[in-house]
Order: structure tokens, then C-alpha cells, then sequence
């Protein structure tokens, strides 16, 4: 069973959601990637998204752009951040993890030797944010055949057939994106998710996890009333980005738990009669 | 001849195009595929397509031979396809038409568009004060402080600038904005995509729109020169100009189709913008074709004295044609285009933009290896007033 389908089994199984932080490698600096890291465990991460950066982010806002853009500047690359996960999974064999990035570095990598290599690492999940399922058929099998999770985005706009073209190729968890725009936008339609994720969950038949907008304690908490996870990026690296260096890992660490106590009374009030 | 109807009802040009996008932008796509579908086919459309080239852009646009600097190079004779005679000075403008009617259509009241040197952007705002609309031009900084004329222009027409700060803060980046405002805004917004690349159906679209300039060519060169030419030549960034002369040429096999990239300082040196010659498939900006990349699959910073040239794609339809080889792709240096700038200037009183020098400069290196009686057709794609700075300064002059 993979990683990612065994962590969120045990969440269902104990009425708690899943709380996934998306920070991008080697941003501010690759020496801090790992303490990052540990600081989203031990803040309440049940799987982590680390961002592969690229020089083109085109579905990112301004504050996931200015990550990858420090990141890039430090050397880091795709093979780097390969190794970075390496170092992680020798200290954390439970935590998931998930690649998300843009095609090019991969691709130029190689859909193979990425593969190989990746679930060597320890990667568990790749989402590759400009392979919509149609270019992405390929690539799927190809890291699904290693053993790794293909994730696929899904918005406000996509139909059912496409729901269900995901629900084929795709596996671990979907992400919903739930709004129009970039990463990091303000505004999120609670009513619009909550009206679509039930039938979205249906329709695809795995857990769904929501994204892009979700800021604090509250939006967190009113996400998990209807989702089954919460992902949280542009927040954390705003966190990142106004810490000083040695403060940031403590820091992020203390946003993390404000979250998962949101989250967890979220589970608890259900558990109620 | 050979049948050719490329790109597939998914965009795909053989291996490269495609739809290379996030789930966010997958439903605009969509809705830009039926509109523009229902569009082609409907006969109003394309009659006011036509309306609009011949009263507003000023088309047909002429062929002229250039008999006196063909005399001097003393080989192939050479014909101008003067796209620099358009309205606005260039064949961007019929493109942007063709998208804001499009907008029109679909009822969007706001068009964006991202712009290097400025001249897809002034086409832009041209066409979006013509039919009222609201513009948006994104335009990296870098770029803005070296363009300020073509910024002042866009001004003029009513179109708002947004200087862009991230990545290399050039052309690349001013796509990668544009594309965010309209993932943000699709509801109200058309992103009028200056060149043949992009996601599907740009590619597709924006060759449509610029065929107009080889079908032209094909009535026009037995009229003037008594038959069609050996070869087709045309400078590549994205590729616009050169799709669109290509296209209708791209059955007659007796006709060679010439690509001139951008060299830059020599391809050795590592600042040109050659994607085609010296760069590797990837995906960017929503298609996949030829790259400048790293050994990592980072896109990197492109260089050449023309700005129209400097992109680090190309688009995925020149990748299918140089794979298949229906088309040669070659590449000539900044020096090697200025040097055919200043002999257009001084030997026809034409003054070509330093796009269209490229394509000229591959034209003046092939001409003396040829009879006399072979015809090359070069595709002068815009005036070279924008460039007057540029051309200056290498000289040596201020004004």
C-alpha cells in the first residue's frame, strides 16, 4: 500500500483531516530544507508537498514565485531536491511526500530515470502542475509502475468527463484547486467547495484535499468541515519569508499547530453525538 | 503536393503542442476552441476578417523586387513580401484583429497581451482602442526601461502597461503574467497572444490569422515574378511571420522554406536565441517544442540585438517542421543582420526592422550561391523605425 493511502486511512479511520504545507525546496536556502521539514512534522503535517522550483512557475502568485526564484538562485535542482528527500526519509519513514512542480525539469531529466530515481529517494507523490490528463497519460503509468502516486489538480471549471479521466490515470489524492487564479489569491468560495467536493469525492473515489486561499485557522477549520484535506503554501512561505533564518523552522512550526488544532477540533466535533 | 493538416483536434504537431496547462485554465481553452471553431466556420466572420485587412491594416500588402541590391549581390533575385507596409508597421496587427473580433464575439469587453519590445503590444492596444475595449499590456521591466517609445505608444492607444518584476523580467516573464491575469479574470477577460505559440489553439489560431500573408504571396508572385519562388525565407522568435508565410506553402514541396533564428553574438558564445538549432524539446508556456535550457530543464536568458527574436521558444509548429524537415532552419548573427539592415536601407531606401534584417541576412548569404534566374522570397515582417536607437548606439551615434 502506498505511503499516502496508508496515512490517509488512518485518518479516516480516526475522523481527523489531513493537513498538507507546501513549502518550496531550497527556498530561502537549501540548508534549511530539512529543518523546514521536520518543523512541518512535527507541527502536525501528515504529508508534505515540497515544490520543485522552476524558472517559469506560470500557475503561481507572487509569494510562490519569489520562493522559487531565491531558491534557483541557491543552484537548487531537480536532482537536489531528489536528494533532500533522500536525507528525509532516512530520519522519517512515514511522512508522504510529494513532488510538485512544472513538466521541464522533469522532462528533461527523463520521465524514467526521474521515476526510478525519485521512488528510490523516497518521493511517494508527483503532481506536475502543467500536465493537465490528457498530456499526461504516459507519465502516469510511467511513475505509477515505480510505485509513486500520480496527483492531479482539479478546479471549479472541470467537468465530470475530466473528473473522471483523473479518477482513471490519477491515484493517492486529488488536489482541488478552489478558486480562479494563482496561487496565493485572496478570496475563497467556501460555498462552492462545499457544494462540490462531495461529488467530486464520488466521482473520483479518492480523498480530496483543497487548496489555493487557505490562509489561517478559520478558513482551515471550514475546508476541513467539507474536504478531507487542507493544503496550505503561500501562507507558510510568507512565514518563511518574514523570519529570520535561524526563527524560521520554530515559526513555521507554530503556524503548523494553530492549524492542526483548528483541524482537530474540526474531527472532534464530529466525533460528537 | 502533400496533404498536410496538422495541428490533431488536440494541437499536437506530431510530438510538440499540446495543452500543456493547469486544470485552471483547461475550461478558457476550451471556450476559446468552441468560439474560434464556430468562428472559422462561419463565412460573417471571415468576411469581416478580410473587411478589416484591407480598410484598416491596409492589405493586400505589395511583393516587391528588390532588383538593385539582388544586381549587387549578383546571384538569386530577391522579393520583398512588404508586411512592413501595414498599419501599425507590421504583421502583428493582423493577428490581433482576427483575436479581439474573436473577444468581441465571445462577449469579453477586456483583452491582455504580453509584449517584448512593444510591438505586439501596440498592435494590441491599436486594435483594443479601435473596437473600445479595455487593454492590459504586460511588459517586463527590463524591457519597459529599454522600450520606452513603444511604452509611451501603448499609452497613447488607451492601453494600460504593467511593467513585470519576476524571473528575467523580459518577454518570457511578461507571458507568465499575462497568463495569471488571465487565469484570474477569465470571466470577462480574452488574452490576445501575440505569436504562434502558447497552449492550443493559439498556435493554430494565430497561424490561421497570419496566413493571409502567404496566401497573398501565392497570387501575387506568379503576377509579378511569372511563378512561385525557390524559397521562402522568414525570421523565427516565436515564429508568427514566418507560420504565416510558410503555411500556404507548405504543401508545394518544390518551394524551400527558410527559418532564420537569432544568433546573437555566434551560437558558440551562448547569448543567442537559436531555440530550433540549438535548443532541446521541453514544455513551456503551455506547448512542447524546442528549448533553451539548462542540464536541470531551467529556462535560460536569451540574447539578440533584436527583441522581437529574444524568446526562449519557439513555436511548436517550426518544431514539427524542422523534425520533419519540411522546413531549414539556420541562424545568422546580430552583426550579420545589421549588415543587411544598413544594405536595405542604403541600397532600396527601405528601412527594415532588425526582425526582418535576419531573414535578409540569411537572403543576402544565399543569393551569390545561386543563378540568377532563382527567386527568393524574404518576408519583411516590420519597419525598422522602432529600432532607430538600437541601430544608432551600435554606431556609435546619440541623438
Amino acid at each position: 500500500m502506498s505511503r499516502i493511502k496508508a496515512t490517509f486511512d488512518k485518518l479516516a479511520a480516526r475522523g481527523r483531516k489531513a493537513l498538507i504545507p507546501f513549502i518550496t525546496a531550497g527556498d530561502p536556502d537549501p540548508g534549511l530544507a530539512l529543518p523546514l521539514m521536520r518543523a512541518l512534522v512535527a507541527g502536525g503535517a501528515d504529508v508534505i508537498e515540497l515544490g520543485v522550483p522552476f524558472s517559469d512557475p506560470m500557475a503561481d502568485g507572487p509569494t510562490i514565485q519569489r520562493a522559487s526564484e531565491r531558491a534557483l538562485k541557491q543552484g537548487m535542482s531537480l536532482r537536489q531536491v531528489l536528494s533532500i528527500v533522500r536525507e528525509f526519509r532516512a530520519g522519517d519513514a512515514d511522512t508522504p511526500v510529494v513532488l510538485m512542480g512544472y513538466a521541464n525539469p522533469v522532462e528533461a531529466m527523463g520521465a524514467g530515470v526521474f521515476a526510478a530515481e525519485a521512488k528510490q529517494a523516497g518521493v511517494d507523490g508527483v503532481l506536475v502542475v502543467d500536465y493537465p490528463p490528457e498530456e499526461c497519460v504516459v507519465f502516469a503509468a510511467i511513475i505509477k509502475a515505480a510505485g509513486i502516486d500520480p496527483i492531479f489538480l482539479l478546479a471549479p471549471t472541470s467537468t465530470d468527463e475530466r473528473c473522471g479521466q483523473v479518477a482513471e490515470i490519477g491515484s493517492g489524492y486529488i488536489y482541488y484547486v478552489s478558486l480562479k487564479g494563482v496561487t496565493g489569491a485572496g478570496h475563497l468560495d467556501l460555498d462552492e467547495v462545499a457544494r462540490r467536493i462531495p461529488a467530486i469525492r464520488k466521482k473520483v473515489g479518492m480523498p480530496v484535499g483543497v487548496g489555493f486561499g487557505i490562509r489561517d485557522a478559520e478558513s482551515a477549520r471550514r475546508i476541513a468541515a467539507v474536504a478531507d484535506a487542507v493544503v496550505i503554501g503561500s501562507r507558510i512561505i510568507e512565514e518563511i519569508e518574514k523570519s529570520p533564518r535561524e526563527q524560521a523552522a520554530a515559526n513555521v512550526m507554530a503556524f503548523m499547530r494553530g492549524i492542526r488544532s483548528a483541524l482537530d477540533e474540526v474531527a472532534v466535533s464530529k466525533e460528537a453525538p | 503536393m502533400q496533404m498536410y493538416d496538422l495541428p490533431d483536434a488536440r494541437g499536437h504537431f506530431g510530438p510538440y503542442g499540446g495543452t500543456f496547462v493547469a486544470e485552471t485554465l483547461i475550461e478558457a481553452l476550451d471556450e476559446l476552441k468552441r468560439a474560434y471553431a464556430a468562428a472559422k466556420a462561419d463565412p460573417a466572420f471571415r468576411a469581416e476578417f478580410e473587411f478589416e485587412l484591407k480598410h484598416y491594416v491596409g492589405r493586400p500588402s505589395p511583393v516587391y523586387h528588390a532588383k538593385r541590391w539582388s544586381g549587387l549581390l549578383g546571384g538569386a533575385q530577391i522579393y520583398l513580401k512588404r508586411e512592413d507596409l501595414n498599419h501599425t508597421g507590421a504583421h502583428k496587427v493582423n493577428n490581433c484583429i482576427g483575436q479581439a473580433m474573436l473577444a468581441r464575439r465571445m462577449g469579453k469587453p477586456r483583452v491582455i497581451a504580453e509584449t517584448g519590445a512593444g510591438q505586439h503590444g501596440v498592435a494590441a492596444a491599436t486594435v483594443a482602442a479601435r473596437y473600445g475595449m479595455e487593454c492590459v499590456v504586460y511588459m517586463g521591466s527590463e524591457d519597459v526601461r529599454r522600450q520606452a517609445a513603444n511604452v509611451y505608444r501603448m499609452k497613447l492607444l488607451g492601453a494600460s502597461v504593467v511593467p513585470v518584476e519576476s524571473g528575467s523580467k523580459t518577454l518570457k516573464d511578461a507571458l507568465n503574467e499575462a497568463m495569471r491575469d488571465w487565469v484570474t479574470n477569465v470571466g470577462n477577460t480574452f488574452y490576445i497572444i501575440g505569436t504562434v505559440a502558447g497552449p492550443h489553439p493559439y498556435p493554430m489560431m494565430v497561424r490561421d490569422f497570419q496566413s493571409v500573408i502567404g496566401a497573398e504571396c501565392r497570387t501575387q508572385m506568379p503576377e509579378l515574378a511569372g511563378r512561385q519562388p525557390d524559397y521562402v525565407i522568414a525570421c523565427v522568435g516565436g515564429g508568427s511571420n514566418a507560420m504565416g508565410i510558410f503555411y500556404d506553402y507548405i504543401p508545394d514541396e518544390s518551394v524551400k522554406l527558410v527559418g532564420v533564428e537569432a544568433a546573437g553574438h555566434g551560437l558558440a558564445s551562448g547569448h543567442h536565441a537559436a531555440s530550433l538549432i540549438a535548443g532541446r524539446p521541453g514544455v513551456l508556456h503551455g506547448n512542447r517544442t524546442y528549448l533553451l535550457q539548462d542540464e536541470n530543464g531551467q529556462i535560460v536568458e536569451t540574447h539578440s540585438i533584436s527583441a522581437g527574436l529574444d524568446y526562449p521558444g519557439v513555436g511548436p509548429e517550426h518544431a514539427w517542421l524542422k523534425d520533419s524537415r519540411r522546413a531549414d532552419y539556420v541562424a545568422v548573427t546580430d552583426d550579420e543582420a545589421l549588415a543587411a539592415f544598413h544594405d536595405l536601407c542604403r541600397h532600396e531606401g527601405i528601412i527594415p526592422a532588425l526582425e526582418s534584417a535576419h531573414a535578409l541576412a540569411y537572403a543576402a548569404k544565399l543569393a551569390p550561391t545561386l543563378p540568377k534566374d532563382r527567386l527568393l522570397l524574404v518576408s519583411l515582417s516590420g519597419r525598422g523605425d522602432k529600432d532607430m536607437h538600437t541601430v544608432a548606439e551600435k554606431s556609435g551615434i546619440q541623438f
